[in-house]
């Protein structure tokens, strides 16, 4: 976790960002994607960026999973300076400690639902094989897809597969889940059972869920909100109850 | 790693018309070099088989420097019968020889009262040399010879052609012996051999004996020693072997008194066999840029196609070295279906073609197909198949593995 020392308080957070850049070059135009953003995530809470398209919410997220290192800037997931880690590392680092859920949902499509859960667990930590099944059947019951286990991706509608992907996201016990747009391939309807699925499991296993999103229809379904436009991050809303709420 | 060829096996069937193709294409290939293979190694011991067995020996021994001046038979070289009998001590006691066969071996004049012609004649001990060369006897076309007796001669099909001599016939053979001295023998014809390839198609064949009359021999003096061992595959072996053993028979002056070669040394058809294993490397060849461009072009297809599939599992985790095996299992079974497929059909094919009895016509020999292919042979093509598959897909395995996944996942 990082820490935070502030006015003889120490705060521990899942992801700490001081002044974090990111640039990228396209030809010999630099284009800011990020300029100097700065924000704390807390430990089990539920957490949106919200932004138009272009607004950086994809490029702070990849940050933040180690797909992507920033230009300047200080990022600590968990008590990890990403910044360090090489390509290995990252790739161990995430495998450890992040699941990722995807807009287009991303599940390997000649493996059924079972299998795909199985994934990470088999390919990325080599979780024995009894330790495996439990986790993975808890799962299955808990997004409601145990009835399904066996059908392959191409077989399920498109909620059903993003429950899968938050199962797959979950089962390696990470301390972040991390998801990029998603409900964008979703209806509405199926949309806000996405996101009480993904709360549900935050509260279940007390991870941390961060996911972007332009939808403003569900925006509010996060407990604290950050607003980007173009690279800066604007506002900071916290729900009612939440701990330093600043409202913009 | 169950888990790896799981992925593999489903990711190569969820394109089954392209992994049908590439294992058909490589199991062509495969079914074309096993019994291209087989049918040359059988045709090439069935011609080495010939040239040992009904002729030459699978090994000769000589007195040094014999073999250099051969075309001639130099009577002078011929070993004495002291040397012989240290020879033939020494064979008598190898495990691996079958049977020896000495020969006397001279040039004459072959008459037949009304023309004459030049002869190249082999004294032999028939009962010995028929154990040497088994096949000699199956040479003959004609007469009623059922053994070579003394007296008797059996002569080569050209020159019963060309002399219009038949079984039965007189003739006299002349020869001089290494004195100058010149003598005749009246000898009835027993026997026409049929050509065989190789040098020896013209030799006659006449009991030893008589070979020592016609050259006035008072002791019995040896040209060579055709040998034939229990197993042909360890010619090269004995001869080393022996080449070791009577390295230590040596002469007044302290010099050498034999020389010993394997057929291969013998026989211009040596040269013929390995223009053949040339020519099966240079298919083997083939079938490795088939199975590699192959390979290669599935597997680029595959991590083209699955960019977004590698972003995801590198995003989740998967390490590199990991994305890599996974492609490289996937080429590894492609090309190993390919070979187990091809491997099966070859055989098949082998078995109806032996079963059809096919035959080529080349002249004066007729050669049936019976195509054999030992099992070592069969593993060397399966595995060259199954790694260059390997090989073939490591460097589209290794693109997949050094993806960025970031940018993997942006690819629409």
């Amino acid at each position: 976790m990082g820490l935070v020392v502030a006015e003889n308080i120490t705060k521990i957070y899942s992801v700490v960002a001081a002044k974090v850049s990111k640039n990228y070059k396209v030809g010999e135009i630099t284009i800011r994607a990020l300029s100097e953003v700065s924000f704390e995530i807390e430990p089990a809470s539920f957490v949106s960026f919200v932004g138009p398209s272009g607004s950086g919410k994809t490029t702070l997220l990849n940050l933040i999973g180690c797909l992507d290192k920033p230009t300047e800037g200080k990022l600590e997931v968990g008590d990890t300076d990403v910044l360090h880690l090489d390509r290995k590392q990252s790739a161990k680092f995430r495998g450890e400690n992040i699941g990722f859920i995807f807009q287009d949902f991303n599940l390997i499509p000649v493996l059924t639902v079972y299998e795909n859960i199985e994934y990470p667990l088999l390919m990325v930590q080599n979780v024995p094989g009894g330790e495996r099944k439990k986790r993975i059947l808890a799962l299955l019951e808990a997004v409601g897809m145990i009835d399904q286990k066996d059908k392959y991706p191409d077989q399920i509608s498109g909620g059903q597969k993003q429950r899968v992907a938050i199962a797959r996201a979950l089962v390696t016990n990470p301390k972040l889940v991390l998801a990029d747009e998603p409900t964008a391939n979703l209806d509405h309807k199926t949309a806000f059972l996405v996101l009480e699925s993904m709360r549900k499991m935050r509260d279940e296993f007390q991870t941390t869920f961060v996911f972007s999103t332009h939808d403003q229809k569900i925006v509010g379904e996060a407990e604290v909100i950050y607003s980007l436009e173009d690279g800066e991050l604007v506002g900071k809303q916290a729900k009612g109850g939440a701990k330093d709420a600043q409202p913009f | 790693m169950h888990n790896l060829f799981k992925i593999a096996v489903r990711n190569l069937l969820r394109y089954k018309r392209r992994t049908l193709l590439t294992a058909s294409l490589i199991g062509i290939g495969v079914v074309f070099v096993l019994v291209f293979v087989a049918v040359t190694g059988s045709f090439k011991s069935m011609m080495i088989g010939q040239i040992t067995d009904s002729m030459m020996g699978q090994l000769q021994v000589h007195r040094k420097g014999y073999l250099a001046s051969i075309e001639n038979l130099p009577l002078n070289l011929n070993l004495k019968f002291q040397a012989y009998q240290k020879l033939e001590g020494i064979l008598k006691q190898q495990p691996e020889v079958e049977a020896f066969s000495p020969r006397i071996k001279f040039g004459g004049m072959f008459s037949t009262f009304v023309e004459t012609t030049n002869i190249r004649l082999n004294g032999v001990y028939p009962d010995l040399e028929f154990r040497t060369v088994p096949l000699l006897s199956s040479r003959l076309t004609n007469g009623t010879a059922k053994s070579l007796e003394k007296g008797e001669i059996w002569i080569p099909e050209l020159m019963s052609k060309s002399m219009k001599v038949k079984s039965g016939d007189t003739v006299v053979v002349i020869a001089t012996n290494k004195d100058g001295s010149v003598n005749g023998k009246q000898f009835k014809v027993t026997g026409v051999l049929e050509s065989v390839t190789g040098p020896g198609g013209r030799d006659s064949y006449i009991h030893i004996e008589d070979a020592m009359e016609v050259l006035r021999m008072e002791e019995m003096e040896i040209s060579e020693i055709a040998v034939r061992l229990k197993d042909f595959n360890r010619v090269n072996t004995f001869t080393a072997r022996m080449e070791t053993l009577i390295s230590t028979e040596v002469g007044k002056q302290g010099n050498p008194i034999f020389e010993v070669h394997s057929w291969e040394k013998l026989s211009p058809f040596y040269n013929i066999a390995r223009m053949i294993d040339i020519m099966t490397f240079f298919i083997k060849i083939m079938l490795i840029a088939i199975v590699l461009i192959s390979i290669m072009n599935v597997m680029i297809m595959a991590v083209y196609e699955r960019i977004r599939e590698i972003g995801t599992v590198a995003a989740i985790g998967t390490l590199p070295g990991k994305i890599l095996s996974m492609f490289v299992v996937e080429g590894f079974c492609l090309g190993a279906v390919g070979a187990v497929a091809g491997t099966l059909l070859g055989l098949i094919i082998m078995v109806v073609l032996n079963h059809a009895g096919m035959t080529f016509n080349f002249g004066r020999q007729v050669l049936v197909v019976s195509a054999t292919i030992v099992p070592a042979d069969v593993l060397i093509i399966t595995g060259i198949v199954v790694a260059i598959s390997v090989i073939a897909s490591f460097q589209p395995a290794l693109k997949a593995s050094r993806m960025e996944p970031i940018k993997a996942l942006r690819h629409v």
